[in-house]
């Protein structure tokens, strides 16, 4: 007896809708196996993590503040995953957002500039992000560099580079030495939606990107292009569209939302530049975005989802004394079954029987 | 003062030419497994675990090498049974493996173990200058030498090799003549599993006497991009993974010599070097073409 792979005609729309629904479920199987080795309660556990955020307000507002980067860089990485190149280096993008938008912030710091400031920054910290994206990209098209392991190097460096910041010329004098800037003024702060909540208009913004990334990818000449580079990358060279641009342009397109989230972070719920202002967020926007199927409303419910596994994850460690790194196993776990799912869209397994001949001959 | 700083580069090199040495015979049979930094980190975590457990780093050593094939094993069950696209599961990899040391560590952060004693012979160990380098490493660094040179031999002086080495260049023709691509690719995956779990235990076993969550710092990473640097040639790999450890630990001794430079600016220098090395190696390939092996990466699903 032996399992093998067979190519369906077509596409399975039902294994398209369904595989993300049994990957989540599969996950949650594995995951009440790994808490029962912890020796907690499986059924308690799950429900601390999956189901008591979803019942106060507190926690459903963490969620969303959560989702917010999660979904915007995620939905910047779908556009790269789909021309099939590979930036894996958002959470350096997002770094980089974040310091070149604050610098406007720690530059006009007490100067009692006015509104412009926070538009100002965050369009600086996109640019800061798309900036640093093309780092990589112009690395693979100009000289042939693997993008994967060039766009991961500069993780590593923008995460040094931010800490020598906060440590040396833009630390807060009155600080008492914390590696920390000083808080950022009110009008270089994202607005809370809510008074007294965390609540940011961030939120807003990638509710609103996600739809821009509906119509681009769904309805312009640009998204046909990026989709169809990615799927048929032999036609596309015949109907004269240039790879190398758009490797340039999704890496563009990536970084600059992932430098968004970072600038919409520090000048939201954080309030300052510090070291850890991520808690990996540009590695889990991975698991988003394929979680979501590579498409933006997907992304934003993986997004939702993923937010909940972080506030569901440290609840269960203050409540039930569950190592926090659980979370990242789950999220690692997930990524894993969403894959295996989403190949039974375009196979479908069978169990050969040695001692059966099909007698229909496969061409 | 020569013999420390070269004694600590060979210290720095020997996870790296480990794990990229397995990688380069993974990378051979066609398949990329970005999952390296994973597999290493889990290799710290269960090989600390074993030798604190045990009292053996001999033990430990083997349990790294066994959670690194095991953690492989899911990646050649996706990859090779289900057709996942390689890239974004070896990124899955890495992920699990990070959060799964994490866990698996948390119980000895903060415990010591004896480091792995190093080789003292009687009279050879003692030559000034280089007896300490030849005859006084620990085995880990005899083992990754031997293993490089093993790999060479293997994968061009057996026939098995040519066979790897023709499954990893052009899979279809493989198959058609009767190889099994899938078998063997599945036999490389593992076996670059084992040597990555075996660089990452040796990061508490012989570099520091403890283990930190997180402790592989990317080496996992630079270990991908040495088997580019070095062509996916076993002997360049022995020099690109000892120019590396010499650029570590020169950016440290430049630390401490205090220079004004901003630390952070040479913590960078590994990460930097080796961006602008896969740029060089890269744009050098472009005029004279690619070393890589024609599948690398691609997706088999053998017809029947």
């Amino acid at each position: 007896m032996q399992l093998v792979l067979e190519r369906r005609a077509e596409r399975s729309t039902i294994a398209a809708i369904a595989s993300p629904l049994i990957a989540i479920a599969l996950t949650l199987i594995t995951m009440s196996v790994l808490f029962a080795i912890l020796g907690k309660n499986p059924i308690a556990a799950l429900g601390v993590y999956f189901i008591e955020p979803l019942t106060d307000a507190y926690s459903l507002e963490e969620i969303a503040v959560k989702a917010t980067p999660l979904v915007l860089i995620g939905v910047g990485l779908s556009f790269c995953y789909i021309a099939n190149v590979w930036n894996i280096g958002a959470e350096g993008q997002f770094l980089a957002g974040a310091v070149t938008g604050s610098w406007l912030a720690v530059h006009t710091n007490g100067m009692g500039v006015g509104h412009w400031v926070l538009p100002a920054m965050l369009l600086l910290g996109a640019l800061g992000g798309a900036l640093y994206a093309l780092i990589p990209a112009i690395c693979k098209v100009r000289f042939g560099a693997s993008e994967i392991l060039t766009s991961l190097m500069l993780v590593y460096v923008a995460d040094l580079g931010m800490d020598y910041l906060v440590r040396g010329p833009w630390r807060d004098p009155h600080g008492l030495n914390f590696p920390t800037t000083a808080e950022f003024d009110p009008v270089a702060t994202v607005p809370t939606l809510i008074d007294g909540s965390r609540l940011h208009a961030g939120a807003i913004v990638a509710l609103l990107v996600v739809m821009l990334a509906t119509v681009v990818l769904g309805r312009t000449i640009m998204g046909f292009e990026i989709r169809l580079i990615g799927a048929a990358p032999k036609a596309a060279r015949f109907s004269g569209f240039n790879a190398d641009k758009l490797v340039l342009l999704t890496f563009a397109i990536s970084g600059a939302l992932a430098g968004l989230a970072g600038i919409i972070e520090v000048a939201g719920p954080v309030g300052h530049l510090q070291p850890g202002i991520s808690p990996g967020y540009g590695f889990t926007a991975i698991i988003v975005a394929f979680l979501g199927r590579l498409n933006p409303v997907g992304i934003l419910i993986a997004g939702l989802f993923l937010a909940l596994t972080f506030i569901g994850g440290e609840s269960a460690q203050i409540s039930m004394k569950i190592p926090l790194d659980l979370t990242k196993v789950f999220q690692g776990i997930l990524l894993f079954f969403v894959l295996a799912c989403d190949s039974l869209i375009v196979f479908r397994i069978r169990i050969l029987n040695p001692f059966w001949k099909p007698v229909h001959a496969n061409a | 003062m020569l013999e420390a700083i070269i004694l600590s580069v060979i210290a720095a090199s020997t996870p790296l030419l480990l794990a990229a040495a397995g990688e380069l015979v993974v990378e051979r049979s066609g398949v990329l497994n970005l999952g390296v930094e994973g597999m290493m980190i889990m290799g710290a975590a269960c090989g600390f675990a074993g030798a604190y457990v045990s009292g053996s780093t001999l033990v430990g050593a083997f349990c790294g090498a066994l959670a690194g094939v095991a953690l492989s094993s899911i990646f050649a069950l996706l990859t090779q049974g289900l057709a996942v696209n390689q890239v974004a599961t070896g990124l899955a990899l890495t992920i699990l493996g990070v959060g799964l040391s994490g866990l698996i560590g948390a119980g000895f952060v903060g415990d010591r173990i004896d480091p792995v004693p190093q080789l003292n012979l009687p009279f050879l160990t003692g030559i000034p200058g280089i007896g300490r380098i030849v005859f006084g490493q620990d085995a880990f660094v005899y083992v990754s030498i031997a293993l490089v040179i093993g790999i060479w031999l293997f994968l061009y002086r057996t026939r098995a090799g040519l066979v790897l080495r023709a499954v990893g260049d052009n899979q279809t023709s493989a198959h058609a003549l009767g190889y099994p691509v899938l078998r063997i690719r599945v036999l490389a995956i593992f076996f670059g599993g084992a040597c990555a779990g075996l660089a990452g235990a040796f990061l508490p076993l012989a570099y520091t006497p403890f283990f930190i969550p997180g402790m592989t710092a990317g080496r996992g990473w630079i270990a991908l991009a040495l088997v580019v640097f070095a062509s996916w040639r076993p002997g360049r790999l022995v020099a690109g993974a000892y120019l590396f450890g010499a650029v570590t630990i020169l950016q440290l001794h430049a630390q401490a010599l205090g220079l004004g430079i901003p630390s952070q600016l040479m913590s960078s220098l590994p990460y930097l070097a080796t961006v602008i090395v896969l740029v060089l190696i890269s744009r050098a390939r472009s005029t004279a073409g690619s070393a890589a092996p024609a599948s690398l990466g691609m997706v088999f699903v053998p017809d029947r």
